[in-house]
């Protein structure tokens, strides 16, 4: 596979750098100020230091025994869920903010779908005593209470967005509208592999820990490489996470798993991959739910952190050049797969990645049964409590 | 030669007003950028309304919003813009996105069909998209250049060349329709960007008033007025052409 992102971060057709002229500069800076801080080893030392001590890293592997037994492969979970803050988010999260103190910063803001991402965001400014603001879908604010207030137990400030659809794209416009305004002092912590460049390698080389330690762990359990690694993808940054590591092992099958909401077919969905329409929306060139006239379409998810009408740019390059698959499952399919999981399991995964654990039946056709399948667990489903009450009747 | 180049060439400073098109709906909008024309507006800046306007800030948000609601589409703005009667420079506005989907080579085609003098993308710096230059300027549409508070004067210099009509130069680092920051700083800079960019400026974001523009007049090639425009539209929907004509007159005798 050639290197990406090129200089300007395009991979291939896709990413760029497609934003207002006033964040141009600030978005080169950040770019320098980034690659500086990631060839500097004392950079890399507080970082890794905070996700051994902090985050609780590495992740443990697990061999999903009882669910192996249903599927019909060897299961094998990479447990992001145990991290502090509950997901993968924080990974990034830690890195993010150690580069804005770096860079003199004196505020952070971040948007959010599920709040996973402004829990950790929230999170690591505490750690750090630094001000934190979160743009938050109204809807989303409403259907993720609980993280909520979190967020605002950690000291952060929760401002509910109502325009457009009231969702992620909508907190991400309101981030960007904020970053312009107060672009001299202000950081924007970007949650996924997504928005312009450098945001997209950015996040990617701060969650490439995920599939760094699930190498090595398979490697100790004497499985060797994976056949399939299977993840699910809003933006897609626990995807992105856990296969770079295996991007060159062209024997791996990197499946990313979209939501399909209601159905591809019912028009209501967040599969932008399986749309196959090419934009252009928070900075970046990509796969994205439009409609004929070039307007975003809203997305839908049962899961607030797959309600992206976008993906990110990598993603689409892996789609469009055949490195990775992309499959979708429907809200009902996670709603079932998040019931097997924690039956079968004992573990109670996030909506979101419940969505890795539906395709695996679909992954174990292409795999067949004598097959070694990694699944990302890359959150845990505390936070979607409220939505599964309603959805189960528990 | 291009409308926007005779324009910028005379010594008074020009007008330049935006409405975001279709707002109430596309039909209505007409006689409201015919006001604005026959007011006495020198380049009329054609907003194509965009489901998610990153850089705008609520006025411009919530009428691309009512734009959208009342079915405009890129299509039928750039069909109203070919009925607009006068003699005013058009600079289509918007966000890439609507851009992408209508077609580069078929965008161009049509701009030069109805009349379209310049195409300003906001998402768009002039390092992406080789092909929407090439299509503009393969038929004399100018690629409008934004430069902002945060760029630096190497890049200023740097991209001037490339580009025509005037350099749109963003007064404050933020969204459109924030309170106004003049003063000799900005008119210092103006300067500083035309010397660079080797263009005219016109200087926008946040002049509401004949008094910001006459405070800036002197300095800048061009005056921008958009989101107080766009707020009489939310005000007086369809019916707005007369306090439209009232705010542009009233601009253009300040310049």
């Amino acid at each position: 596979m050639p290197v990406v992102p090129d200089a300007r971060g395009h991979y291939g057709l896709f990413g760029g750098r497609y934003v207002a002229e006033t964040l141009v500069p600030p978005l080169e800076e950040l770019t320098l100020a980034w690659e500086k801080a990631w060839a500097d080893p004392s950079f890399r030392a507080e970082y890794e230091d905070l996700l051994v001590n902090y985050v609780g890293r590495p992740s443990r592997l697990y061999f999903a025994k009882r669910l192996s037994e249903t599927v019909g492969a060897r299961i094998w979970l990479k447990r992001e869920d145990l991290n502090h803050t509950g997901a993968h988010k924080i990974n990034n999260c830690v890195g993010q903010i150690l580069l804005a103190k770096r860079m003199g910063k004196t505020r952070i803001i971040a948007e959010t779908g599920a709040g996973q991402h402004g829990v950790a965001t929230a999170t690591a400014c505490a750690l750090f005593n630094l001000p934190c603001v979160v743009y938050m879908g109204a809807e989303d604010t409403v259907r993720q209470r609980l993280n909520v207030a979190r967020m605002r137990l950690l000291g952060a400030e929760v401002r509910p967005v109502h325009s457009g659809t009231a969702t992620l794209k909508d907190a991400m416009n309101e981030a960007l509208r904020d970053w312009v305004t107060n672009v001299g002092d202000t950081f924007y912590c970007i949650g996924s592999v997504a928005g312009p460049h450098p945001y997209p390698v950015m996040v990617r080389e701060l969650q490439a820990c995920i599939g760094i330690e699930a190498k090595a762990q398979l490697q100790d359990a004497g499985v060797g490489l994976p056949d399939a690694i299977v993840a699910c993808v809003g933006g897609g940054s626990n995807a992105m996470g856990i296969f770079h590591a295996f991007r060159d092992e062209l024997g791996v099958e990197l499946i990313g798993v979209e939501a399909a909401g209601k159905g591809i077919e019912s028009g209501e969905h967040a599969s932008s991959i399986a749309g196959d329409q090419i934009g252009v929306l928070h900075g970046q060139k990509t796969y994205l739910l439009q409609d004929n006239h070039g307007q975003v379409q809203p997305a839908w998810s049962i899961s607030a952190g797959l309600d992206y009408p976008g993906v990110g740019p990598e993603h689409a390059y892996f789609h469009k050049t055949g490195r990775a698959k992309y499959i979708s499952v429907t809200d009902q399919e996670a709603l079932d797969a998040t019931q097997l999981l924690s039956r079968l399991e004992g573990i109670v995964p996030a909506l979101e990645t419940a969505h890795a654990i539906a395709a695996l039946p679909r992954v174990v056709q292409f795999t067949g049964p004598d097959a070694d399948i990694l699944v990302n667990l890359s959150g845990r489903g505390d936070k979607d409590t409220e939505t599964l009450m309603r959805e189960l009747k528990l | 030669m291009n409308r926007l180049d005779e324009i910028f060439a005379r010594d008074k400073t020009a007008l330049v007003t935006y409405l975001c098109a279709g707002d109430p709906s596309v039909d209505e909008s007409l006689p409201l950028f015919q006001a604005l024309a026959d007011a006495g507006a020198d380049v009329l800046e054609i907003g194509v309304p965009f489901s998610d306007p990153g850089a705008d800030g609520p006025a411009i948000q919530r009428s691309a919003e009512r734009a959208l609601a009342s079915g405009a589409t890129l299509e039928k703005v750039l069909e109203m813009t070919g009925k607009i009667q006068g003699d005013s420079a058009k600079v289509l506005f918007g966000y890439l996105n609507p851009f992408l989907s209508y077609g580069y080579e078929r965008l161009a085609a049509r701009c030069a069909e109805v009349g379209i003098h310049g195409l300003l993308v906001v998402d768009c710096p002039p390092e992406e998209e080789p092909e929407l230059r090439a299509a503009l300027d393969s038929r004399n549409i100018h690629p409008i250049l934004l430069i902002a508070p945060t760029t630096p004067d190497d890049r200023i210099a740097a991209l001037g060349p490339s580009a025509g009509g005037f350099a749109y130069y963003v007064s404050m680092a933020g969204v459109t329709g924030a309170a106004f920051q003049g003063g000799q700083a900005l008119v210092d800079r103006i300067a500083r960007v035309r010397k660079l960019a080797g263009l005219p400026v016109a200087v926008g974001f946040g002049i509401a008033t004949p008094q910001d523009a006459a405070s800036v007049a002197s300095g800048a090639d061009g005056v921008v007025v958009g989101s107080a425009l766009v707020r009489i539209v939310e005000a007086h929907g369809a019916k707005a052409a007369a306090e439209l004509s009232k705010l542009t007159a009233a601009l253009k005798a300040a310049l």
